[in-house]
Formats: structure tokens, sequence, C-alpha cells
């Protein structure tokens, strides 16, 4: 059997619209294309529907109630949403919030405006495998503080962080917690209630939807959570997000958490981590000096993060370029400094340099994984061939003992 | 990032990749960079009597620009004499490759190896009197 090329293994980065999201899309752009708003007609009413219907279906995947649910224009709206409204509207409480640095620029960003506004933000660390010390939080929780805000799952590493436990301490504290659960949807389940989750961030297109939708859990039962909207306007959304709303992306979002619920339920997700334990074995076994960065057992079952030791990690994926995947590579970045959420996990700079992220998805095939991995293997071989670094190591230098020139 | 053909050709089918005795006192080695950066090139130099580059090896670590790089600059400097070989510019190797602007600092690291090469050939020499 022959593969096709290229290979998608950058599902962290996006994920291609399942085909049945897009059919069920189609609908709601030529025919039902009514506002959801007009309730006097029937383009309006099939339009409300639709979007009712996503709702529920949306909830379902969180074990909220559809009238938690806010949408939005996808997980950097819903993380600025979230954090801006509830630090406004608490404002009076407090002006302190605790984030982690390893968070997406979403929320570190949104925080930064907040600290520009006269906030204050404690940014916790994380220990070597990515995830926070709860102690740490505890300690960081002051008085005037009105918001903790931690990811459900990392986008690079791909690491949980003890969202439950997290959701207890606030909640016994009387803080808000948000969490962005982005690239946990459809990988572990996830239900609001029993984690103590008070706000959550979601993104269709990390989860076989459309890009450009997303949606905000916000909590009504107790504790009910309040926000101040950052869009003024027609009052949509009960006033937290006002805007025409985007009924086939919607029905898009809605349709691709019906379809996340099932690879949990159906067992579909454990194809998935057998693949990527596959991979991660199978590199093992046949290349030295590989560094798994972040935690194994608390992990996304589709993410791999590793370092290929003295291969630097832009020219990889130029070796590999039938493969799509990403690097946390400087070369890569527009700011020529390595990820910050690897160096926050206090992983040496040069490793940084050679790292690789996999994150495979509901559409990879054993195909397509044995093939990347042969490839991957014959690649990393024939760069630490070209490498002066691997070929000093083998010869016994200690590369930590030399005098290199920064440049 | 959209590469050019020529680039891409000395990626993938890099020339001269390789190493030779170090301690050969008629081979000149320059290692420069850092791995904390990214990148560290190591080019060798192998040079006759006469002061004439007759052989060059290279072995890099770094993005595809820079791979690219130190294998162009093997090809150039072969045949070449050493005062020749100075006069290449980081300039030089930028065009030829069309390197984008991000990556220029690779052209300027394989400048720096010929440099370091040529001048670890001098100490050499000037060691054996
Ligand atoms: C963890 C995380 N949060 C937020 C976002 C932003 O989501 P969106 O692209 O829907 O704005 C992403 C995706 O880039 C992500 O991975």
């Amino acid at each position: 059997m022959t593969v096709k090329l290229p290979i998608y293994l950058d599902n962290q980065a996006t994920t291609p619209v399942d085909p049945r999201v897009a059919e069920a899309m189609i609908p709601y752009l030529t025919q039902f294309f009514g506002n959801a708003a007009s309730r006097n007609h029937s383009f309006g009413w099939a339009a409300e529907e639709a979007v009712e219907i996503a709702r529920e279906e949306l909830a379902a995947l969180i074990g909220a109630s559809p009238k938690e649910i806010v949408w939005t224009s996808g997980a950097t709206e819903s993380n600025n949403l979230a954090i801006k409204g509830a630090a406004h509207y608490y404002e009076k409480k407090g002006k302190h919030l605790i984030t982690v640095a390893t968070e997406h620029k979403a929320v570190l960003d949104s925080c930064h405006a907040l600290e520009r506004e006269g906030y204050e933000v404690t940014y916790l660390g994380v220990q070597p495998d990515g995830r926070i010390d709860l102690d740490e939080l505890r300690g960081a929780i002051r008085d005037d503080t009105v918001l903790v805000s931690v990811m459900f799952a990392n986008n690079e590493i791909g690491v949980l962080q003890p969202i439950k436990e997290i959701g207890a301490i606030c909640r016994e504290r009387g803080v808000v917690f948000h969490t962005d659960a982005v690239q946990a949807l459809g990988k572990v389940p996830v239900d609001v209630a029993e984690l103590g989750v008070d706000l959550m961030s979601m993104s269709a297109h990390k989860m076989y939807g459309p890009k450009g939708i997303g949606a905000l859990y916000v909590r009504r039962g107790r504790p009910r959570v309040r926000l101040q909207p950052l869009i003024d306007g027609g009052g949509h959304e009960r006033g937290l997000r006002s805007g025409t709303l985007a009924v086939h992306q919607i029905v898009g979002m809605g349709k691709a958490a019906l379809y996340a619920k099932e690879d949990l339920d159906t067992g579909k997700i454990d194809e998935v981590r057998r693949l990527r334990d596959k991979l991660w074995a199978g590199l093992q076994e046949q290349l030295d000096e590989l560094y798994l960065n972040g935690s194994w057992d608390h992990r996304l079952p589709n993410n791999l993060n590793i370092s290929f030791a003295y291969v630097e990690g832009e020219a990889m994926m130029m070796a590999i370029k039938d493969i799509a995947v990403s690097s946390g590579s400087a070369c890569t970045s527009a700011s020529l400094e390595p990820s910050y959420v690897l160096r926050a996990l206090g992983v040496d700079v040069e490793l940084a340099h050679t790292s690789i992220r996999f994150g495979l998805g509901r559409f990879t095939t054993e195909e397509e994984l044995d093939y990347a991995l042969a490839l991957i293997v014959e690649k990393v071989r024939w760069l630490r061939e070209m490498s002066p670094l691997y070929e000093m190591v083998k010869e016994g230098i200690d590369l930590k003992s030399i005098e290199w020139a920064a440049h | 990032m959209a590469y050019s053909d020529k680039l891409i050709d000395h990626y993938e089918n890099p020339q001269n990749v390789g190493s030779m005795d170090k301690a050969a006192p008629d081979v000149g080695t320059g290692l420069v960079g850092a791995p904390a950066c990214g990148d560290v090139m190591k080019l060798q130099l192998k040079i006759n009597d006469d002061g004439i580059i007759e052989d060059a090896k290279f072995k890099t670590f770094g993005c595809g620009s820079a791979i690219a790089s130190s294998s162009l600059v093997t090809t150039m400097v072969k045949g070449q004499s050493i005062e020749a070989a100075e006069q290449i510019k980081n300039s030089d190797i930028a065009a030829e490759l069309a390197l984008p602007p991000v990556k220029i600092h690779c052209s300027v690291l394989a400048e720096d190896a010929i440099k370091a090469a040529i001048a670890d050939y001098r100490k050499k020499r000037a060691q054996q009197g």
C-alpha cells in the first residue's frame, strides 16, 4: 500500500474539517441562511433552531447546560473575554490574577494588557514535567485575587494540568477559575461540573470543525460567574458577545463536538494513542539521544514532543518535508528565540533548538505513521552524520566544556 | 518560507560533507557558532605549500540555510588561494543562495568559518617555524 503525501502530523496547530461536519454546514450557507435573531419568519427560526442544537451538542461534550455556552470567533477571543471580562467585572473585589508561564499567547497577552491597565499578574513557573506545583498556586492566591487561568492541555507539549485539583483550590478560596481547553476537547474527558471549572475556552478548528468559531463556557449555577463583554452591540449571547451569529460555523462546531464525543465514547482516541505510542517506541528503538519534552503520564494521547539532540529543528523539518510537523526551534519563529514553553520547563536552549512536535489525529493511519517513522529515522541519521556536535560527542568531547562564541 | 532552488539543492545534496584530521599540519579547522544559538559550523581546509586550498570539508549543525551556506562555501574555496578565499564576503554567499533576510546570519557564519579555518592553518604554520 502506498501512502499519500504529504502526511499531516500537525494536529495541534489545526485539524482538517471532518467531511461529515462540512456536509452539515453547507445548507446553512445557501438554504437556511437566515439571521438567528430574526424572530418573525421561518428563515430566522431555522437558523435559531440550528444554533440551539449546536449549543446542546457542545454542552453535551463538556457536561454543561446549553445556557452556559457563549459563541465567539475562536479561542483567542474566548481567552480575551474570559480574562479581561472577569478582571473588569470583579475589579472592585481586587486586581490580581494568576496564570502560568506556558500558557498560549492569547492568555499571556490578555494578562499583559491588563497589567498595562494597572492589574497585577502572577506567572507561575512549571516543574520540569510541565505541570504546575499546586502548593505554589495555593501560596500565590491572595485576598485580592479574582481569577486563576491555567490551561487544560498545552499546545506544544500536550501536558495536562491537574485541573480538578486546581478547580477545588479555586472554589475553596472563592476565586474564578478559567481554563483554555482548546487542545483537550475530544482527546480526554472534560466535565466542567466534575472539574470545578468556571470559565472554559474552546475552538472548533482543533477538533475537526471550521476555523473562525469558538465558544466560552460561562458557569451559571452556583457560583454564577459574571463577565464584562468586550464587544458592544445588539446584545446577542445574553449580552456577552454581540454580533450576528455565524450560523454555518456554529453548526460546524456543534457537529465537531458531537464527533469529538464519539471519539472518546467509542475508543477511537485509544487508537490514536496506540499509534502515538508506536511512534515513540519506534524512534527510541532506532535512535539514541532523544529527549521527551514534558510529562509522559500526564499528556494528550495524540501529542509527542521530542528533542533530537544535535539536529536542528528547521533542518529536520526540511529533511522530512513530506511530513507536516512543527518545531520549537528559533529558526522557525520570527523572534529567533526558541520556544518559551520549552524554556519554562528548563529545557536547555541547545535542546530546544532540536525539538519537533508531532500531533496525530483522527485521520492518521497506520501506514502514514510507519512511513513517517522510517523517514524520520533515516533523516535524523543523515543530519547527525552532518552534525559537528554529534561527531564531537561521539569522540568523547563534552560540549559544555567548549567556549562557544555566541553570535 | 520559500527557498531558492539552489539553496534546496545544496541542502538536499550537500557537497563535501566530512572531516579531515585536525592534527594534520596542512589542515586548518574553523569551528564557529554556538549550539545555544542553533548553529555550529565546522569547516576544514587542506592547504598545500603554494597556499592553494586543495580540499574542503564541512559539518554543520543548523537550519537548512546554514547547511546550504556551508556546502556552497566548500565549493567556492576549493582550488582557490588563501588570499582569494579570504575575500569571500557573506553577501556573496547570501546572494548566491538568495537567502531571506532572517537567514543572513547563516552566511555571516560561513564567512567566519573560512576566516577561522585559515587563521588556524596560519597558526599551525607559524608554530612549525
Ligand atoms: C491552547 C490554545 N489556545 C488558544 C488557541 C487559539 O485558538 P483560535 O485559533 O481559535 O483563536 C490555540 C490555537 O492556536 C491553542 O492551541
